[in-house]
């Protein structure tokens, strides 16, 4: 059975435990008044489809496919607004990316979204090289709609990738390799590990 | 109307600027030749040891009896200034005069001219006021009339009787109680709020049944009041038809509330289905289930799933629902939510909300733990309920924005508290004349509380929505019968802790007002007052204004149709004495021609003068003070107003503003507290009075061929310490434009 459709069998009707008991922060979501300052302070408001005080009463209403396959909380940018604000004190941008998460853990997630596809393109160059390749990252963002798109990006950014040159900012020899930082394996080997805890925690949590 | 010869002393202070700013000597002179005072000084510290001990020495010599303080305001140093066995009047020269004007020597002429004017007028009103006694008709007694056995008439007797009072508590079922004591649990009223709480109603039950100070009248109501603070006589009969007559001093309603019928919203489907329950019949099958699950009236399964529909026809207009809201629906729903949660395990438990309002100390650390248990908190709003066996509750998402079902074994609903009062006695316009018109005085429809024999009806006066009226800022227990309190829900929605707060506040008003009715003094807000309504019956010509007029119904009528005035019941507003068109009604310290003599008094130039007079009449509870504190924060105003307080702007007799015309002042100003609903005349209609009275000086006016914009009646609120000169200032540039009246001797 899918991880999915396990936490389905488990949880039934309550989409509120199942963000309780799996969700980084999920615990919070309960105590969620609706005042409704959360969507009234985030900047990027505009661009979401729901609000995160809509997501939280989606939540409560047992929304769960509507919710976990929306690109809303894929939106937050971490400013912490919205934290500042809640009367309640809760922990927004930690739920929005915990429900992300979540919800590519559980293959819900959109396929086409830029910010679920960036977030995997940075992840998979950290996990290199152990830091971030910026060049290289620079790049494959700029060429992600194809090689002409890309070739007219990074000409309009051009001036700002000498610059950067200039100021030391960017080793153009990372074009090659990059350089690691030093014990790699090691990295290698907690991330795996830690991974491995995660899936096992929510393996467990789907019985 | 004490035999006396006035000896009148007039004692000027030089203090407080005072004697810089003014010429006190002139002013002694003034006293004297004008204002016939025998004796005047001056001391340049009035209201010192000194100052004080010379003026008591006079009184105590027998050389005085009438005192005249030139000094600060009526509302300064009222303690130094106190003497028993003497008549006071004030003349405000430091707030009224040498404060509100420029220290330059173009205003020392006006200045002065005020001053001078000031000592006059309050040497007028001595003239003219008499030492006031209380009539020696009070009776002290010390026993109240509780009504009601619910949790705030139990409290009130349990106070009233630790205090040493005694208590005649009354009440209309079998047992003791009331809604109290159909509860499961309360809402938390101390740390942590976490959870209900025991109701303990059997502990105060059983304090009550001990108090040695309380007798108990069960199965029992009121049948019959009568008398005034001090001297009520109660008839109190019960069900069985056998009744019994008690003396009481002062008397605490606290009829509480009845719950509004669901079966008015009929989408609610109360009716229909036994799984649809108020909030106040969950309490019951709470009750039944002790501390185990709470089961279905239906079919008696144990409730897995349970919705809330809060603002059952609450704060709604539509029609037969309440058009307000009881603020408690909220917190009782959270609290019932948490008896699903402890008590029916895994219990899918929602409360479909509008506006959540949890008010109170419990408020928002209750809601948390609802929260914490994991209630679910929906904001919408319910349309309809299906019964069924399994029940649906249609509603649209205020947050979603969508409408949406939801089922559940049990629905509650949020029904809210409607008081348990009296009819009305002004629900309809009052017929002033029984015997011209037929029909009755006051439709009945609502079963009588405490049966009044007075003249203006059985119960008393709602303010909205059949709560009793008291004056919410001030005096929130006080009614508009005096000695009679209103405590808990019957006042406005509220839940048992404020109830009780409730209780005892009015219980030690209660208590207050017996004592006070025992020495024939005033209730608040002219509390301590010992003058009160006299009435000349000769001149009387039975015209009814009084008896009708009176806010607090203390005035009866005699089988001839002559006013009974009842002197405790009075508050010494004066509204009677503004309403007699013959002047037949007035105080000892306090009359027609108290005022009228004051307005005659001052010096009025002539028209070439360039010198207006405005008369300001203004309610001593609200605007005067307000001109007091324009002083102290050195706003100033027209040296030509002559500023009046009165007692409340209710008691103006027209006849002030009509001599004040033909004496030749060039414009009047009244100032009183503002009307309506929510009103804040400390007398509550004594402002509505005196605006409708207003309205017919036109008449006047226009026979004396006078602008109408010379007399105006503004609502002045205590705060208002800038607007207040500037009406009198506009008033004064009024004068400007429309000219001097012609009317000056
Ligand atoms: S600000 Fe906090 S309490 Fe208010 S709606 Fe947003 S999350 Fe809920
Ligand atoms: S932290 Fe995220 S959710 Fe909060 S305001 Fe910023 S972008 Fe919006
Ligand atoms: S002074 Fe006021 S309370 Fe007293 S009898 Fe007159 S109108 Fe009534
Ligand atoms: S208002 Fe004056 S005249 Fe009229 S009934 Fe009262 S006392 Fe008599």
């Amino acid at each position: 059975m899918s991880l999915n459709n396990a936490m389905l069998e488990k949880y039934r009707n309550n989409f509120l435990q199942e963000v309780a008991g799996n969700v980084e922060q999920g615990d919070w979501v309960k105590m969620c008044m609706q005042c409704g300052v959360c969507a009234g302070s985030c900047p990027l408001g505009d661009a979401w489809e729901h609000s995160p005080q809509k997501i939280f009463m989606m939540i409560r209403a047992n929304r769960r496919e509507q919710v976990l396959s929306s690109d809303s909380m894929w939106m937050c940018t971490s400013c912490y607004h919205c934290v500042v604000r809640c009367p309640r004190g809760l922990p927004i941008p930690h739920i929005m990316h915990g429900l992300a998460s979540y919800a590519k853990r559980l293959g819900l997630a959109p396929k086409s979204n830029p910010t679920l596809w960036f977030a995997e393109v940075f992840w998979n160059n950290m996990l290199k090289k152990g830091r971030v390749n910026e060049l290289k990252l620079g790049l494959s963002l700029y060429f992600k709609d194809g090689f002409a798109s890309g070739i007219k990006q990074a000409m309009a950014h051009q001036k700002l990738g000498i610059n950067m040159l200039k100021a030391k900012r960017m080793a153009p020899m990372d074009m090659f390799a990059g350089h690691a930082i030093k014990d790699i394996f090691g990295l290698h080997k907690m991330i795996r590990k830690a991974q491995e805890i995660e899936a096992a925690k929510l393996e467990a949590n789907s019985k | 109307m004490p035999d006396y010869d006035k000896k009148l002393g007039a004692y000027l202070c030089s203090g407080c600027g005072i004697g810089d700013r003014l010429n006190v000597s002139q002013m002694e002179t003034t006293a004297k030749r004008d204002g016939k005072a025998a004796i005047v000084k001056t001391h340049e510290f009035l209201c010192s040891k000194a100052g004080v001990e010379m003026i008591r020495k006079d009184i105590d010599a027998g050389d005085v009896n009438h005192v005249i303080i030139g000094a600060c305001s009526h509302r300064s140093k009222v303690e130094a200034f106190r003497f028993d066995r003497a008549a006071i009047s004030r003349a405000n020269l430091r707030e009224g005069c040498i404060w509100i004007r420029p220290y330059t020597d173009e205003a020392q002429q006006t200045t002065q001219e005020m001053g001078d004017d000031l000592i006059r007028m309050a040497c007028a009103e001595s003239r003219y006021i008499n030492i006031p006694e209380p009539s020696g008709e009070q009776e002290l007694n010390k026993t109240l009339l509780v009504v009601g056995g619910g949790m705030t008439g139990m409290t009130t007797a349990l106070e009233s009787a630790k205090a040493g009072y005694r208590v005649e508590l009354v009440e209309k079922a079998a047992a003791l109680g009331g809604w109290m004591a159909q509860l499961h649990k309360c809402i938390p009223h101390r740390m942590p709020y976490a959870n209900p709480v025991a109701t303990n109603i059997d502990a105060t039950i059983a304090a009550v049944n001990a108090h040695a100070n309380i007798t108990l009248h069960l199965s029992a109501s009121v049948a019959k009041t009568e008398g005034a603070p001090g001297r009520f006589k109660i008839e109190i009969a019960t069900e069985y038809g056998t009744s019994t007559t008690v003396e009481v001093g002062a008397i605490v309603q606290a009829s509480g509330y009845n719950m509004f019928d669901p079966n008015n919203v009929p989408a609610m489907n109360h009716a229909k289905s036994a799984d649809i329950v108020t909030n106040m019949e969950l309490e019951a099958l709470a009750k039944a289930a002790g501390d185990g699950p709470i089961k279905r009236p239906s079919d008696g399964r144990e409730v897995s799933s349970v919705i809330f529909v809060q603002n059952v026809g609450q704060a709604s207009e539509a029609k037969g629902h309440l058009p307000y809201h009881s603020g408690i629906g909220d917190l009782i729903a959270i609290k019932q939510a948490l008896y699903f949660k402890t008590q029916n395990r895994g219990c899918e438990t929602t409360i479909l909300f509008n506006h959540l309002r949890t008010p109170g100390a419990a408020g928002e650390d209750f809601y948390c733990s609802g929260q914490n248990y994991e209630v679910t908190f929906r904001k919408g709003i319910a349309s309809e309920v299906f019964p069924g066996s399994s029940l649906e509750v249609q509603f649209r998402d205020m947050i979603l924005d969508e409408d949406t079902s939801q089922t559940a074994d049990l629905v509650v609903l949020d029904v809210g508290m409607v008081p348990n009062s009296g009819p009305d006695p002004y629900a309809l316009p009052l017929v002033a004349d029984k015997e011209k018109g037929a029909a009755p005085v006051f439709e009945v429809t609502l079963d009588s509380i405490l049966n009044l024999e007075y003249r203006q009806g059985t119960d008393l006066p709602h303010l909205k929505h059949g709560f009793t009226d008291s004056h919410f800022i001030c005096f929130p227990y006080e009614t508009r019968r005096s000695g009679i309190y209103a405590a808990g829900p019957v006042r406005r929605p509220m839940d048992i802790h404020q109830a009780m707060e409730d209780a005892t506040g009015a219980a030690m008003k209660a208590i207050q007002a017996l004592e006070n009715a025992g020495k024939g003094r005033s209730a608040h807000p002219r509390s301590g007052d010992l003058s009160y309504p006299l009435f000349r019956k000769e001149g009387c010509t039975r015209c009814k204004r009084c008896t009708v007029e009176c806010p607090f119904a203390a005035i009866d009528e005699d089988e001839k149709g002559y006013p009974q005035f009842n002197e405790s019941r009075c508050r010494r507003c004066g509204i009677c004495m503004g309403a007699c068109p013959v002047r037949v009604i007035s105080f000892d310290n306090y009359s027609v021609d108290s005022i009228g003599q004051q307005i005659k008094n001052v010096d009025m130039p002539d028209e070439f003068d360039e010198k207006p007079r405005i008369l300001v009449l203004a309610c001593e509870n609200d605007a005067y003070p307000a001109l007091d504190m324009a002083a102290q924060n050195g706003i100033e105003y027209s040296p030509f107003a002559r500023v009046i307080p009165v007692r409340c702007l209710g008691s103006v007799n027209t006849v002030w503003i009509t001599d004040a015309l033909n004496s030749g002042y060039d414009g009047i100003i009244l100032m009183g507290c503002s009307k309506g609903d929510d009103y804040q005349c400390h007398f509550v209609k004594g402002s509505e009075m005196a605006y409708q009275r207003m309205s017919q000086i036109a008449d006047t006016l226009q026979i004396l061929s006078l602008d109408a914009e010379r007399v105006v009646t503004y609502e002045v609120a205590i705060t208002d310490i800038h607007r207040a000169p500037r009406l009198i200032n506009a008033m004064a540039e009024t004068i400007e434009k429309i000219g001097m009246s012609p009317f000056k001797f």
